[in-house]
Protein backbone atom coordinates (compact mmCIF):
# COMPACT_ATOMS: atom_id res chain seq x y z
CA UNK A 1 0.00 0.00 0.00
CA UNK A 2 1.32 3.41 -1.07
CA UNK A 3 -0.03 6.63 0.50
CA UNK A 4 0.72 10.05 -1.48
CA UNK A 5 2.67 12.66 1.24
CA UNK A 6 3.37 16.28 0.41
CA UNK A 7 6.62 17.10 1.49
CA UNK A 8 8.33 20.79 1.18
CA UNK A 9 11.95 20.76 1.19
CA UNK A 10 13.82 23.95 1.50
CA UNK A 11 10.79 25.54 0.36
CA UNK A 12 10.33 22.90 -2.82
CA UNK A 13 7.26 21.03 -2.47
CA UNK A 14 7.57 17.88 -3.16
CA UNK A 15 4.80 15.16 -4.30
CA UNK A 16 4.91 11.31 -4.15
CA UNK A 17 3.67 8.23 -3.15
CA UNK A 18 5.45 6.40 -1.11
CA UNK A 19 5.71 3.05 1.03
CA UNK A 20 4.92 4.30 4.65
CA UNK A 21 7.71 2.36 5.74
CA UNK A 22 10.15 5.08 4.09
CA UNK A 23 11.89 7.47 6.54
CA UNK A 24 12.15 10.74 6.19
CA UNK A 25 15.86 10.79 5.44
CA UNK A 26 15.48 8.17 2.71
CA UNK A 27 12.15 10.69 1.18
CA UNK A 28 14.79 13.88 1.55
CA UNK A 29 17.73 11.67 0.01
CA UNK A 30 16.16 10.17 -2.94
CA UNK A 31 13.45 12.18 -4.12
CA UNK A 32 14.39 15.60 -2.85
CA UNK A 33 18.01 14.46 -4.38
CA UNK A 34 19.71 16.45 -1.23
CA UNK A 35 22.51 14.67 0.14
CA UNK A 36 23.55 16.51 2.85
CA UNK A 37 21.58 15.08 5.71
CA UNK A 38 23.40 11.45 6.41
CA UNK A 39 22.10 8.32 7.54
CA UNK A 40 24.83 7.35 10.51
CA UNK A 41 24.20 5.03 13.31
CA UNK A 42 20.79 4.24 11.55
CA UNK A 43 19.26 4.47 15.64
CA UNK A 44 19.08 8.03 16.64
CA UNK A 45 22.08 8.55 18.48
CA UNK A 46 24.51 10.01 16.35
CA UNK A 47 22.28 12.50 15.25
CA UNK A 48 24.27 13.51 11.48
CA UNK A 49 20.16 12.57 10.03
CA UNK A 50 19.22 15.93 11.86
CA UNK A 51 16.59 18.48 9.97
CA UNK A 52 14.21 20.91 10.83
CA UNK A 53 10.42 19.80 10.41
CA UNK A 54 8.59 23.20 10.89
CA UNK A 55 11.47 24.52 12.50
CA UNK A 56 12.20 22.50 15.34
CA UNK A 57 14.75 20.12 15.15
CA UNK A 58 14.21 16.08 14.42
CA UNK A 59 16.01 13.14 13.89
CA UNK A 60 15.07 11.90 9.82
CA UNK A 61 16.01 8.46 10.48
CA UNK A 62 13.58 8.00 13.36
CA UNK A 63 10.29 9.96 11.51
CA UNK A 64 8.19 8.57 8.72
CA UNK A 65 7.99 10.30 5.33
CA UNK A 66 4.19 10.46 6.24
CA UNK A 67 4.83 11.50 9.82
CA UNK A 68 6.01 14.68 7.77
CA UNK A 69 3.14 14.56 5.24
CA UNK A 70 2.33 18.51 4.67
CA UNK A 71 5.35 19.50 7.01
CA UNK A 72 8.08 22.10 6.11
CA UNK A 73 10.96 20.84 6.27
CA UNK A 74 14.58 22.01 5.75
CA UNK A 75 18.41 21.03 5.57
CA UNK A 76 21.63 21.71 5.90
CA UNK A 77 21.71 22.99 1.46
CA UNK A 78 18.31 25.64 2.91
CA UNK A 79 20.23 27.26 5.49
CA UNK A 80 22.18 29.47 3.39
CA UNK A 81 20.65 32.40 2.34
CA UNK A 82 21.63 32.20 -1.89
CA UNK A 83 25.29 32.65 -1.75
CA UNK A 84 25.33 34.33 1.86
CA UNK A 85 26.11 31.46 4.61
CA UNK A 86 24.32 31.37 7.77
CA UNK A 87 25.97 32.50 10.80
CA UNK A 88 26.19 28.61 12.14
CA UNK A 89 27.86 27.37 8.56
CA UNK A 90 30.40 30.66 8.63
CA UNK A 91 31.49 30.19 11.77
CA UNK A 92 32.12 26.11 11.91
CA UNK A 93 34.31 27.33 8.81
CA UNK A 94 36.27 29.85 10.71
CA UNK A 95 36.85 28.19 14.08
CA UNK A 96 37.37 24.66 11.92
CA UNK A 97 34.74 22.98 13.97
CA UNK A 98 34.97 19.98 11.45
CA UNK A 99 37.40 17.45 10.06
CA UNK A 100 35.79 14.68 8.23
CA UNK A 101 32.50 16.76 7.84
CA UNK A 102 30.07 13.16 7.82
CA UNK A 103 28.19 15.06 11.39
CA UNK A 104 29.03 18.38 10.15
CA UNK A 105 25.29 18.84 8.48
CA UNK A 106 23.72 17.04 11.78
CA UNK A 107 25.90 19.45 13.88
CA UNK A 108 24.75 22.75 12.66
CA UNK A 109 21.25 22.11 12.36
CA UNK A 110 21.64 20.41 16.36
CA UNK A 111 23.28 24.05 16.80
CA UNK A 112 20.90 25.89 14.91
CA UNK A 113 17.87 24.26 17.72
CA UNK A 114 20.42 25.53 20.70
CA UNK A 115 20.33 29.20 19.78
CA UNK A 116 16.52 29.21 19.06
CA UNK A 117 16.01 27.86 21.98
CA UNK A 118 18.68 29.65 24.15
CA UNK A 119 20.10 32.69 22.35
CA UNK A 120 23.33 32.81 24.39
CA UNK A 121 24.31 29.39 25.58
CA UNK A 122 27.64 28.47 28.10
CA UNK A 123 29.86 25.85 26.86
CA UNK A 124 28.41 23.72 29.02
CA UNK A 125 25.04 24.60 27.39
CA UNK A 126 26.11 24.38 23.72
CA UNK A 127 27.79 20.39 25.36
CA UNK A 128 24.52 19.40 26.95
CA UNK A 129 22.39 20.81 23.40
CA UNK A 130 24.82 19.11 20.91
CA UNK A 131 24.32 15.62 23.31
CA UNK A 132 22.78 14.05 20.87
CA UNK A 133 25.55 14.32 17.98
CA UNK A 134 28.56 12.35 17.80
CA UNK A 135 31.41 13.44 16.00
CA UNK A 136 34.86 11.17 15.72
CA UNK A 137 37.22 13.83 14.48
CA UNK A 138 37.00 17.31 16.61
CA UNK A 139 37.29 15.86 20.02
CA UNK A 140 34.29 19.01 19.78
CA UNK A 141 36.52 21.73 21.20
CA UNK A 142 36.26 23.40 17.83
CA UNK A 143 32.59 22.92 17.62
CA UNK A 144 31.95 24.52 20.94
CA UNK A 145 34.21 27.20 19.55
CA UNK A 146 32.37 27.72 16.61
CA UNK A 147 28.69 27.55 18.37
CA UNK A 148 29.81 30.17 20.82
CA UNK A 149 31.35 32.32 17.86
CA UNK A 150 27.67 31.77 16.03
CA UNK A 151 25.96 33.05 19.07
CA UNK A 152 27.75 35.84 19.30
CA UNK A 153 27.61 37.15 15.58
CA UNK A 154 23.87 36.17 15.57
CA UNK A 155 22.94 38.44 18.58
CA UNK A 156 25.21 41.19 16.99
CA UNK A 157 23.46 40.56 13.60
CA UNK A 158 20.28 41.52 16.10
CA UNK A 159 21.26 44.79 17.72
CA UNK B 1 17.74 0.10 8.45
CA UNK B 2 14.08 -0.52 6.63
CA UNK B 3 10.92 -1.71 8.54
CA UNK B 4 8.86 -4.48 7.01
CA UNK B 5 5.96 -3.33 5.44
CA UNK B 6 2.88 -2.18 7.11
CA UNK B 7 -0.41 -0.67 6.29
CA UNK B 8 -0.63 2.85 7.23
CA UNK B 9 -3.73 4.47 8.57
CA UNK B 10 -4.49 7.69 9.83
CA UNK B 11 -6.68 8.75 13.13
CA UNK B 12 -8.14 12.19 12.90
CA UNK B 13 -9.51 11.52 16.60
CA UNK B 14 -9.74 9.15 19.62
CA UNK B 15 -13.06 7.61 18.52
CA UNK B 16 -11.61 6.87 14.51
CA UNK B 17 -8.49 5.36 16.46
CA UNK B 18 -10.71 3.30 18.50
CA UNK B 19 -12.29 2.12 15.21
CA UNK B 20 -9.12 1.28 13.58
CA UNK B 21 -7.42 -0.33 16.41
CA UNK B 22 -11.14 -2.58 16.28
CA UNK B 23 -11.03 -3.30 12.79
CA UNK B 24 -7.33 -4.08 12.48
CA UNK B 25 -6.43 -6.33 15.52
CA UNK B 26 -2.47 -6.82 15.90
CA UNK B 27 -2.24 -2.91 14.65
CA UNK B 28 0.40 -0.34 16.63
CA UNK B 29 -0.44 2.88 17.73
CA UNK B 30 2.36 5.79 16.30
CA UNK B 31 2.48 8.86 18.24
CA UNK B 32 5.91 10.62 18.02
CA UNK B 33 7.19 7.39 16.68
CA UNK B 34 10.31 7.42 19.27
CA UNK B 35 9.89 3.66 20.32
CA UNK B 36 8.01 2.69 17.70
CA UNK B 37 9.93 3.40 14.74
CA UNK B 38 13.73 1.89 16.36
CA UNK B 39 11.39 -1.48 16.87
CA UNK B 40 9.63 -1.27 13.59
CA UNK B 41 13.57 -0.81 11.64
CA UNK B 42 14.98 -3.41 14.02
CA UNK B 43 12.10 -5.51 13.27
CA UNK B 44 11.48 -6.84 16.65
CA UNK B 45 7.87 -5.50 15.80
CA UNK B 46 6.65 -6.13 12.51
CA UNK B 47 2.95 -5.33 13.00
CA UNK B 48 0.53 -5.45 9.87
CA UNK B 49 -0.98 -2.00 10.46
CA UNK B 50 0.24 0.89 12.17
CA UNK B 51 -2.21 3.35 13.16
CA UNK B 52 -0.60 7.01 13.45
CA UNK B 53 -2.36 9.30 16.70
CA UNK B 54 -0.41 11.73 16.04
CA UNK B 55 -2.26 14.22 14.83
CA UNK B 56 -4.82 14.25 17.16
CA UNK B 57 -4.97 17.76 18.43
CA UNK B 58 -7.59 16.65 21.36
CA UNK B 59 -4.44 14.57 22.99
CA UNK B 60 -1.73 17.53 22.72
CA UNK B 61 -1.27 20.02 26.00
CA UNK B 62 -0.81 20.28 29.92
CA UNK B 63 -3.13 22.09 31.76
CA UNK B 64 -3.26 22.28 35.26
CA UNK B 65 -5.92 23.26 38.81
CA UNK B 66 -5.37 23.14 42.17
CA UNK B 67 -5.54 19.37 41.97
CA UNK B 68 -1.94 18.59 40.01
CA UNK B 69 -1.96 18.17 36.22
CA UNK B 70 -3.52 16.79 32.71
CA UNK B 71 -0.90 16.01 30.36
CA UNK B 72 -2.34 14.55 26.96
CA UNK B 73 -0.76 11.38 25.89
CA UNK B 74 0.99 13.38 22.74
CA UNK B 75 2.26 16.14 24.72
CA UNK B 76 6.18 15.93 24.24
CA UNK B 77 9.26 15.59 26.27
CA UNK B 78 10.34 18.84 25.24
CA UNK B 79 7.26 20.53 26.24
CA UNK B 80 7.20 18.90 29.47
CA UNK B 81 10.53 19.80 30.63
CA UNK B 82 9.67 23.62 29.38
CA UNK B 83 6.30 23.68 31.44
CA UNK B 84 5.59 26.22 33.86
CA UNK B 85 3.11 24.60 35.16
CA UNK B 86 4.96 20.65 35.48
CA UNK B 87 7.55 22.88 37.07
CA UNK B 88 5.17 24.09 39.71
CA UNK B 89 3.38 21.03 40.65
CA UNK B 90 6.04 18.20 39.77
CA UNK B 91 9.72 19.69 39.44
CA UNK B 92 10.73 15.86 39.10
CA UNK B 93 8.56 14.92 35.53
CA UNK B 94 10.41 18.08 34.06
CA UNK B 95 13.57 16.79 35.33
CA UNK B 96 13.51 13.52 34.10
CA UNK B 97 11.62 15.12 30.51
CA UNK B 98 14.58 16.86 30.34
CA UNK B 99 16.96 14.26 30.61
CA UNK B 100 15.46 12.08 28.16
CA UNK B 101 17.53 11.23 24.84
CA UNK B 102 18.63 14.26 23.35
CA UNK B 103 17.00 17.78 22.16
CA UNK B 104 15.62 16.45 18.80
CA UNK B 105 14.28 13.01 20.40
CA UNK B 106 12.69 15.32 22.87
CA UNK B 107 11.13 17.11 19.97
CA UNK B 108 9.25 13.97 19.35
CA UNK B 109 8.52 11.50 21.69
CA UNK B 110 5.72 11.54 23.57
CA UNK B 111 4.81 11.04 27.16
CA UNK B 112 2.20 8.71 26.28
CA UNK B 113 4.20 6.82 23.83
CA UNK B 114 7.06 6.36 26.17
CA UNK B 115 4.49 4.94 28.89
CA UNK B 116 2.64 2.30 26.47
CA UNK B 117 6.67 1.26 25.22
CA UNK B 118 7.45 0.66 28.98
CA UNK B 119 10.87 0.48 28.50
CA UNK B 120 12.03 -0.88 32.21
CA UNK B 121 15.27 1.58 31.30
CA UNK B 122 12.99 5.25 30.19
CA UNK B 123 12.49 7.49 32.70
CA UNK B 124 9.31 8.82 33.14
CA UNK B 125 7.29 5.64 34.60
CA UNK B 126 10.00 6.25 37.68
CA UNK B 127 8.79 9.68 37.95
CA UNK B 128 4.91 9.01 37.80
CA UNK B 129 5.46 5.94 40.14
CA UNK B 130 6.57 8.04 42.61
CA UNK B 131 3.75 10.82 42.23
CA UNK B 132 1.07 8.97 42.39
CA UNK B 133 -0.18 9.33 38.38
CA UNK B 134 -3.57 8.29 37.07
CA UNK B 135 -3.83 7.01 33.85
CA UNK B 136 -6.54 7.57 31.60
CA UNK B 137 -7.74 5.23 29.12
CA UNK B 138 -9.73 5.13 26.43
CA UNK B 139 -11.28 1.69 25.07
CA UNK B 140 -14.17 -0.48 23.82
CA UNK B 141 -16.16 0.21 27.02
CA UNK B 142 -15.82 3.64 27.19
CA UNK B 143 -12.99 5.70 29.09
CA UNK B 144 -11.00 4.53 32.29
CA UNK B 145 -8.76 5.03 35.06
CA UNK B 146 -5.96 3.01 35.75
CA UNK B 147 -3.31 3.67 38.69
CA UNK B 148 0.29 4.11 37.81
CA UNK B 149 0.95 1.03 40.13
CA UNK B 150 -1.83 -1.38 37.96
CA UNK B 151 -0.19 0.05 34.84
CA UNK B 152 3.14 -1.47 34.11
CA UNK B 153 3.09 -5.27 34.23
CA UNK B 154 6.17 -6.15 33.30
CA UNK B 155 9.50 -5.43 30.85
CA UNK B 156 7.86 -3.30 27.45
CA UNK B 157 4.62 -4.58 29.33
CA UNK B 158 0.82 -2.62 30.31
CA UNK B 159 -2.41 -3.80 31.52
CA UNK B 160 -3.25 -1.89 28.00
CA UNK B 161 -5.59 -4.18 25.79
CA UNK B 162 -5.88 -4.41 22.33
CA UNK B 163 -8.14 -1.63 21.48
CA UNK B 164 -7.06 0.54 24.10
CA UNK B 165 -5.39 3.96 23.79
CA UNK B 166 -3.58 6.25 26.88
CA UNK B 167 -5.29 9.26 26.16
CA UNK B 168 -3.98 11.38 29.30
CA UNK B 169 -2.03 11.51 32.77
CA UNK B 170 -3.29 13.45 35.83
CA UNK B 171 -0.42 13.87 38.04
CA UNK B 172 -1.67 15.22 41.59
CA UNK B 173 0.14 18.33 43.00
CA UNK B 174 3.70 17.78 44.61
CA UNK B 175 3.53 21.33 45.27
CA UNK B 176 4.64 21.77 49.34
CA UNK B 177 6.56 18.95 48.50
CA UNK B 178 10.12 18.69 46.99
CA UNK B 179 10.33 16.72 44.36
CA UNK B 180 13.54 15.00 42.18
CA UNK B 181 14.87 12.66 39.38
CA UNK B 182 18.52 11.76 39.57
CA UNK B 183 19.56 9.69 36.70
CA UNK B 184 22.67 7.23 36.24
CA UNK B 185 22.35 7.91 32.02
CA UNK B 186 24.09 4.90 29.80
CA UNK B 187 26.46 7.03 28.32
CA UNK B 188 25.36 6.26 24.41
CA UNK B 189 21.64 6.18 24.71
CA UNK B 190 21.52 8.01 27.79
CA UNK B 191 18.72 5.93 28.88
CA UNK B 192 18.49 4.98 32.41
CA UNK B 193 20.98 2.70 33.68
CA UNK B 194 19.66 3.67 37.38
CA UNK B 195 16.62 6.23 37.78
CA UNK B 196 15.63 7.22 41.09
CA UNK B 197 12.40 9.73 41.84
CA UNK B 198 11.64 11.30 45.05
CA UNK B 199 8.89 13.49 46.71
CA UNK B 200 9.35 14.69 50.09
CA UNK B 201 7.47 16.32 52.41
CA UNK B 202 9.29 18.38 55.20
CA UNK B 203 7.01 19.02 58.63
CA UNK B 204 7.08 19.26 62.61
CA UNK B 205 6.74 17.15 65.11
CA UNK B 206 5.44 17.44 68.29
CA UNK B 207 5.11 21.42 69.82
CA UNK B 208 1.69 20.42 71.61
CA UNK B 209 0.56 20.80 74.69
CA UNK B 210 2.32 17.37 75.77
CA UNK B 211 5.46 17.83 74.15
CA UNK B 212 5.37 20.98 76.46
CA UNK B 213 4.57 19.00 79.60
CA UNK B 214 7.08 16.05 78.81
CA UNK B 215 9.62 19.18 78.05
CA UNK B 216 10.05 17.69 74.19
CA UNK B 217 11.70 20.56 71.80
CA UNK B 218 9.19 20.78 68.12
CA UNK B 219 11.32 18.59 65.63
CA UNK B 220 11.41 19.01 61.35
CA UNK B 221 10.97 15.87 60.07
CA UNK B 222 10.41 14.25 56.58
CA UNK B 223 7.58 13.45 55.99
CA UNK B 224 5.08 12.04 52.75
CA UNK B 225 7.90 10.40 51.77
CA UNK B 226 7.52 8.60 48.19
CA UNK B 227 10.35 7.17 46.28
CA UNK B 228 10.51 4.73 43.25
CA UNK B 229 13.13 3.41 41.31
CA UNK B 230 13.58 2.01 37.77
CA UNK B 231 16.29 0.83 35.23
CA UNK B 232 17.30 -1.91 37.30
CA UNK B 233 13.84 -3.54 37.53
CA UNK B 234 11.78 -4.84 35.21
CA UNK B 235 8.91 -2.30 36.15
CA UNK B 236 8.83 0.60 37.87
CA UNK B 237 8.64 0.12 41.59
CA UNK B 238 8.06 2.25 45.11
CA UNK B 239 10.47 1.58 47.79
CA UNK B 240 8.64 0.87 50.86
CA UNK B 241 11.41 0.33 52.90
CA UNK B 242 13.11 3.42 52.13
CA UNK B 243 10.43 5.38 52.29
CA UNK B 244 9.37 3.84 56.26
CA UNK B 245 12.70 5.02 57.02
CA UNK B 246 12.46 8.80 56.27
CA UNK B 247 8.66 9.59 57.35
CA UNK B 248 8.85 11.17 61.37
CA UNK B 249 12.66 11.49 60.54
CA UNK B 250 15.25 14.46 60.93
CA UNK B 251 16.50 15.31 57.12
CA UNK B 252 19.56 14.94 57.89
CA UNK B 253 22.86 13.52 56.14
CA UNK B 254 22.67 10.29 58.21
CA UNK B 255 18.74 9.88 57.51
CA UNK B 256 19.39 9.71 53.81
CA UNK B 257 22.14 7.73 54.54
CA UNK B 258 20.10 4.75 56.40
CA UNK B 259 17.37 5.45 54.34
CA UNK B 260 18.90 4.91 50.90
CA UNK B 261 20.83 1.51 52.23
CA UNK B 262 17.36 0.55 52.98
CA UNK B 263 16.67 0.25 48.74
CA UNK B 264 18.83 -2.78 48.86
CA UNK B 265 16.11 -4.31 50.52
CA UNK B 266 13.31 -3.19 48.57
CA UNK B 267 14.70 -4.59 44.93
CA UNK B 268 14.90 -8.02 45.47
CA UNK B 269 16.70 -10.60 42.97
CA UNK B 270 14.65 -9.69 39.76
CA UNK B 271 17.36 -7.11 38.47
CA UNK B 272 18.23 -6.05 34.83
CA UNK B 273 21.51 -5.70 33.52
CA UNK B 274 23.34 -5.58 30.52
CA UNK B 275 27.33 -5.56 29.10
CA UNK B 276 27.49 -1.89 30.69
CA UNK B 277 26.34 -2.68 33.78
CA UNK B 278 25.08 -6.36 35.61
CA UNK B 279 22.19 -6.25 37.84
CA UNK B 280 24.71 -6.74 41.11
CA UNK B 281 26.63 -3.68 39.89
CA UNK B 282 23.19 -1.73 39.59
CA UNK B 283 21.84 -3.00 42.93
CA UNK B 284 25.44 -1.86 44.67
CA UNK B 285 25.33 1.39 43.24
CA UNK B 286 21.68 2.13 44.05
CA UNK B 287 21.78 3.59 47.50
CA UNK B 288 24.38 6.44 46.03
CA UNK B 289 21.91 7.60 43.54
CA UNK B 290 18.46 6.98 46.60
CA UNK B 291 20.79 9.26 48.87
CA UNK B 292 21.29 12.13 46.22
CA UNK B 293 17.90 12.30 45.12
CA UNK B 294 16.74 12.37 48.73
CA UNK B 295 18.93 14.89 49.02
CA UNK B 296 18.04 17.30 46.28
CA UNK B 297 14.65 16.86 46.98
CA UNK B 298 14.80 17.81 50.67
CA UNK B 299 16.64 21.07 49.97
CA UNK B 300 13.64 21.72 47.21
CA UNK B 301 10.86 20.90 50.24
CA UNK B 302 12.93 23.45 51.65
CA UNK B 303 12.29 26.09 49.32
CA UNK B 304 8.71 25.45 48.74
Amino acid sequence: MKVPVRITVNGRLIEREVEPRLLLVHFIRVFAELTGTKVGCDTSQCGSCTVLIDGVSAKSCTTLAVQADGADVKTIEGLADGEKLHPLQESFWNKHGLQCGFCTPGMILASHELLRTNASPSDEEIRHGLEGNLCRCTGYQNIVRAVRDAAGAMAAAEE
Amino acid sequence: MFAADFEYYRAGSVAEAGQLLAAHPGAKLLAGGHSLIPLLKLRLAAPAAVIDIGRIAELRGISADDDGLRIGALTTHAEIAASDAVKEHAAALAEAASQIGDPAVRNRGTIGGNLAHADPASDLPTVLAALGATLTVAGKDGERSVDVGDFFTGVMMTSLGENDLLTAIRVPSAAGRGTAYVKFSHPASRYAVIGVAVALGIGTKGGGWISKIKGEPKETVCTDAAVAIGGLVPKPLRCSGVEAALNDQAPSDETFGAAAAAVTGDLGDDLLGDVFASGDYRKAVAPVYVQRALAAAAERAGQA
